[in-house]
């Protein structure tokens, strides 16, 4: 529990990262909430000989809700998306609690952890299913990239050596009738997922999906939008007997390993019960919003 | 509610814990946080292989770290004669490898630096060529014929280290074959570890100019510790000082010694400086005495009507690369012979065969008297199994085969005394609790519904407080333990006890059981443990000894301090002694009842206005060899639902009726079993130190040892019966392990009844969700 010996940056701007990432290459890591990285450093897993910390970069801190959606800064805390209100992404409050412990969700960011890349990290489902996309900003250039592209194998992702992850931006759903569920298997509380599924649904005025999203997290190698199953709810009016059909969907997507948590099979069977009971949940949530 | 230490008469009452002010504030003093002006760090080299021979050490780049003060190996100490240890089980082991490494994590070189992390980084430059040895991770795979040799130190050329049996096993096999009915199950509790959240550490402290060692340690048995360090390294014991401060956690994990405490002590005397060596959470789990990983095998023979006949158990206990256990000398198997329980066998035989294998070495007994909880699990485990059988209630059976109450004392097949007990009386206030007909009546109606619901019963009998001196030593030394009281002029007192407490709240409850012997307040009695200077010899705290042993010790050191104290009263009160009554608070003059003087006016007299010719002061020492072990019982009741979809089990209701007794707080009794049954439930759902084949620990850190936290913890209702001890001075058994020894078997009885309608006798713990989704899986129930 003793980290290797490191030097360490806290630039005030943007230009100063660039600069510092230029001058260290490979050497360096950016530490933004030190959650994933700094528990990696003291069990020597991981020994970067330069931590750049990109705390103090405030304007990194905030969001923004426009009509076209919704741009979070990557160094928001996973506590302040617990505690905000967005009412057309319920899905970013109904994950945020499932996150870690209260200790991880107050230092932890929602850029450190896409970055981080894990493919059981409860982020990378929830703004995979909201079809997210994330900023990537480096000294040359501002580019854009959806959060599918993001992700390239386990811990790993499109960021280049130079480069920092700056936003997220989620785009608005199709319609204001947006319900959402996060389910979770885990071991015990502060645990990653042993399977993580993220729902969000957007229903038209007369009750079929509008939208659909459904990330999973823990079912492959990297978190991945279940698009198949998605696909099967759009247009379709929301039925125990559809929801039966795209759950049993669900679980043929990705890709789970077997391991102490559970046989691939077992994974797959949780993928399975949890869009059901999501959408199931759903489904009662509108038709009680529809009786009243 | 919670009752203020300034309260008279305190014994029973929920007195606040007068440890709490310091603890909860982070005002605790753990040895981590002790400091010492020019102390060093140190830190050890592991072994990544779990059996492989060491071809060659190389320690060059390791000392080009700027910082370093001294590397250690197996071969310094084999000149030392200082390269193996004795265990307290009688075995010996490795304090630094040499020749092989035998288990992963092994210790291999210690090397002591400026500071903790040139320690470190100095330790990752150390080079050591292994050659890889198969390894021996299965306990009946190193019995057989042709499996490695693991220990080539020892003349015996297999990996069998005991066979230990007790009971007639004649008459065991004749009526098993008679009985009309006979179950047999294998029931198997995993390796886990008991995980205190603070790790094992130390500090030696060698003055060169004085040739005293002062030695910080968290140790469960410091006394003791102080003996074997004598023994270990030669220094005279009266020049060695043991300081065991507060303790973050022991639960039987602080009571060995371990490789770390030797090398730190070695280094000190030969740097003449202090060594800080204090453990990461990996080489806690990893490489200090796990518990349990006993395999046991029972059959149990009854009539039709259920009335058994007779108990055989087989187990194999599978020990690590050393047999570390921390048992009673005479008790390679700890107090496992418990194992007929609450119920009246006339009959019973069980024997366990200690095995080596290439995993960490141990094991201790985590919160349980010596593998009681091994044996109270199995017991329990399969009565449920023939109540099954029978088809009879699982209350019924153990109704029909409890010992009764006018059998005590009762001799057990196996050799115990138990001391007292009214096991229908626990059973029955349980099932009062938690409405026993009503909740079978909820689960009817639920089953009906579809839903996986069951309820389980444990009827435990703890067997606690090591212990008569005939029958129990360590090394030889007898499990007395002890007390001396001083009581100020002021009227106010210091007490200090051989044992050492690591959150059961010896502070508190030890000073309500001599201030109400000396009509004083709880708070004008200050508790001290730990010191070896000061405190008179004892053998610690642990396998809930404490009560029992240096609780007699202080009710009767008290009881010392009042018999001298009644003679200054008669002198003070102008009577005779003989005319001096206690009654509970003051003595008093007989008939006499308003002329009454208190401790406080005494304790002014024995320093300022004594009887002619009596000596001054008013102190007593009392050591105490109990005449028996005290056996506290339980009735347990959980409540379990399965989810059919994620094989989650939810456990909606737990009672835990106890009986220890006299009760000296209820409040710390309720705190003791509320931890312990936390702890068994995490060893029923969520724990186990689980090897790959090639004996790599895949839990060695808290993301993979799962410890319950409040969130995963049920809501436990408590309640209790009181059948004092006979022979205990007031009447008290020890509590602190019966809830972690008791409700591991009541958590898998509710989840086999749940399950038992579709054939399921037996599922193995720890109750992982996929495990039970896997057992729902091929009984066609999953959703």
């Amino acid at each position: 529990m003793f980290p290797s010996a490191f030097e360490y940056y806290a630039p005030k701007t943007l230009d100063e990262v660039y600069g510092l990432l230029a001058q260290y290459g490979d050497e360096a890591k950016i530490l933004a909430g030190g959650q994933s990285l700094l528990p990696m450093m003291k069990l020597r897993l991981a020994a970067p000989s330069v931590l750049i910390d990109i705390g103090s970069l405030g304007q990194l801190s905030s969001a923004t809700e426009t009509a076209e959606g919704l741009s979070m800064g990557a160094l928001m805390r996973h506590k302040t998306i617990e505690t905000s209100h967005w009412p057309h992404y319920p899905l970013l409050r109904e994950t945020a609690p499932w996150i870690a412990d209260p200790l991880v969700r107050n230092r932890g960011t929602i850029g450190g952890s896409l970055a981080h890349a894990d493919p059981a990290a409860d982020w990378g489902a929830a703004l995979l299913a909201l079809g997210a996309s994330v900023q990537i900003e480096s000294r040359d250039r501002i580019r854009h990239m959806a959060l599918e592209e993001f992700f390239v194998d386990l811990y790993t992702t499109a960021l280049e050596p130079q480069e920092v992850l700056t936003r997220i931006v989620i785009p608005v759903p199709a319609t204001a009738a947006t319900f959402a569920r996060y389910l979770k298997l885990e071991r015990k509380v502060g645990d990653f997922a042993v399977v993580g599924v993220a729902i969000t649904v957007s229903l038209a005025i007369d009750g079929t999906v509008a939208q659909a999203g459904i990330g999973m997290a823990a079912m492959s190698g990297v978190p991945f939008a279940a698009h198949q199953t998605e696909s099967l709810l759009v247009g379709r009016q929301l039925t125990p007997a559809l929801i039966k059909e795209v759950s049993e969907s669900a679980s043929q997507e990705g890709d789970p390993e077997s391991d102490r948590r559970g046989s691939a099979e077992y994974k797959r069977s949780m993928a399975r019960v949890f869009v059901e009971r999501g959408l199931s949940q759903i489904l009662q949530q509108w038709e009680s919003t529809q009786s009243a | 509610m919670a009752i203020e230490a300034t309260e008279t008469r305190p014994l029973g009452k929920a007195i606040k814990r007068k440890e709490d002010p310091r603890l909860v504030r982070g005002q605790g003093r753990y040895l981590d946080d002790i400091v010492l002006p020019g102390m060093l760090y140190m830190a050890l080299a592991r072994s990544p292989y779990a059996h492989a021979r060491i071809k060659e050490i190389r320690l060059d780049q390791a000392y080009q770290v700027p910082g370093v003060k001294a590397i250690l190996t197996g071969a310094d100490l084999e000149k030392m004669n200082l390269s193996w240890m004795p265990t307290l089980a009688g075995d010996r082991q490795m304090v630094l490898a040499t020749g092989k490494v035998l288990f992963q994590y092994q210790e291999v070189a210690a090397v002591v630096a400026e500071s903790r992390a040139a320690a470190e980084d100095a330790v990752q430059l150390i080079e050591i060529d292994y050659e890889p040895l198969a390894p021996v991770v299965d306990p009946y795979a190193a019995l057989k014929a042709d499996a490695p040799l693991l220990r080539e130190d020892r003349d015996q050329k297999d990996n069998h280290i005991f066979h230990w049996e007790v009971g007639d096993r004649k008459a065991t096999d004749d009526a098993l074959a008679s009985s009309p009915v006979v179950v047999k199950e294998f029931i198997r509790m995993p390796r886990v570890h008991p995980a205190p959240v603070e790790p094992c550490g130390c500090i030696a402290d060698y003055q060169k100019a004085t040739g005293k060692l002062t030695w910080y340690v968290t140790s469960q048995a410091p006394h003791a510790h102080r003996t074997v360090l004598a023994l270990v390294s030669g220094l005279p014991e009266h020049m060695i000082h043991v300081i065991s401060p507060d303790i973050g956690g022991g639960f039987g994990n602080k009571v060995p010694v371990y490789p770390g405490y030797v090398c730190s002590v070695v280094m000190s005397l030969q740097l003449g400086r202090p060594v800080k060596w204090v453990e990461t959470r990996t080489e806690n789990i990893a490489t200090t005495n796990f518990a349990r990983d006993y395999h046991m095998t029972a059959e149990i023979g009854a009539t039709q009507e259920g009335i058994v006949t007779a108990l055989k158990v087989a187990t194999i206990a599978d020990h690590g690369a050393f047999d570390a256990a921390a048992d009673p000398s005479k008790f390679p198997a700890g107090l496992f012979s418990i194992v007929t329980g609450s119920y009246d066998f006339p009959v019973a035989f069980a024997e366990v065969d200690g095995v080596y294998t290439n995993k960490a070495p141990g094991g201790v007994a985590y919160r349980c008297s010596f593998r009681v909880t091994e044996a109270s699990y199995l017991i329990e485990r399969v009565m449920n199994t023939l109540a099954l059988k029978l088809n009879l209630d699982p209350a019924e059976i153990r109704r029909r085969n409890f010992i009764r109450s006018e059998q005590f004392p009762y001799q057990s097949p196996l050799g115990w005394t138990y001391d007292s007990g009214n096991y229908d009386a626990t059973l029955n206030e349980a099932l009062k609790l938690v409405d026993y007909e009503q909740l079978r009546k909820q689960q009817a109606e639920r089953r009906a519904g579809g839903e996986l619901v069951g309820i389980g019963i444990s009827t435990f009998t703890e067997i606690v407080g090591a212990g008569p001196s005939n029958t129990f030593d360590i090394l030889g030394i007898k499990m007395f333990d002890s007390c001396e009281i001083r009581i100020h002029p002021t009227g106010k007192a210091i007490a200090r006890l051989g044992t050492r407490h690591q959150g059961q709240g010896h502070e508190t409850t030890f000073a309500q059981v001599i201030a109400d012997e000396l009509g004083m307040t709880a708070a004008d009695v200050l508790i001290e443990e730990g010191d070896t200077d000061t405190a008179p010899y004892g053998l610690g705290t642990y396998a809930s000894r404490s009560t029992p042993t240096a609780g007699g010790a202080a009710a009767l050191a008290a009881r010392r301090i009042r018999q001298k104290a009644i003679q200054i009263a008669a002198h003070l009160l102008e009577v005779s002694p003989d005319d001096v009554e206690w009654n509970g608070e003051k003595f008093a003059a007989k008939g006499l009842e308003s002329r009454a003087v208190g401790m406080s006016e005494v304790a002014l007299a024995a320093y300022t206005n004594l009887p002619e010719g009596m000596e001054p002061g008013l102190e007593a020492t009392y050591y105490y060899d109990p005449p028996n072990l005290t056996f506290p019982n339980g009735a347990y009741v959980a409540m379990v639902a399965i989810d059919r979809g994620t094989g989650e089990v939810k456990v909606e209701r737990f009672v835990a009726v106890d009986d220890c007794g006299t009760v000296i707080n209820p409040m710390v009794v309720d705190g003791q079993v509320h931890g312990g049954l936390t702890e068994g439930f995490g060893i029923a759902f969520m724990q186990e130190i689980a090897y790959d084949e090639d004996g790599n620990n895949l839990a060695p850190n808290f993301m993979e040892y799962l410890v319950p936290t409040a969130v995963e913890a049920p809501h436990w209702e408590t309640g209790r019966t009181v059948t004092p001890s006979p022979h205990h001075p007031i009447g008290a058994k020890g509590v602190g392990e019966s809830p972690n020894v008791g409700s591991p078997a009541a958590f898998v009885n509710a989840v086999v009844d749940a399950l038992s309608p579709y054939g399921v006798t037996n599922v193995e713990i720890p109750l992982f969700p996929w495990k039970v989704w896997n057992v729902l899986k091929e009984l066609g129930l999953t959703q």
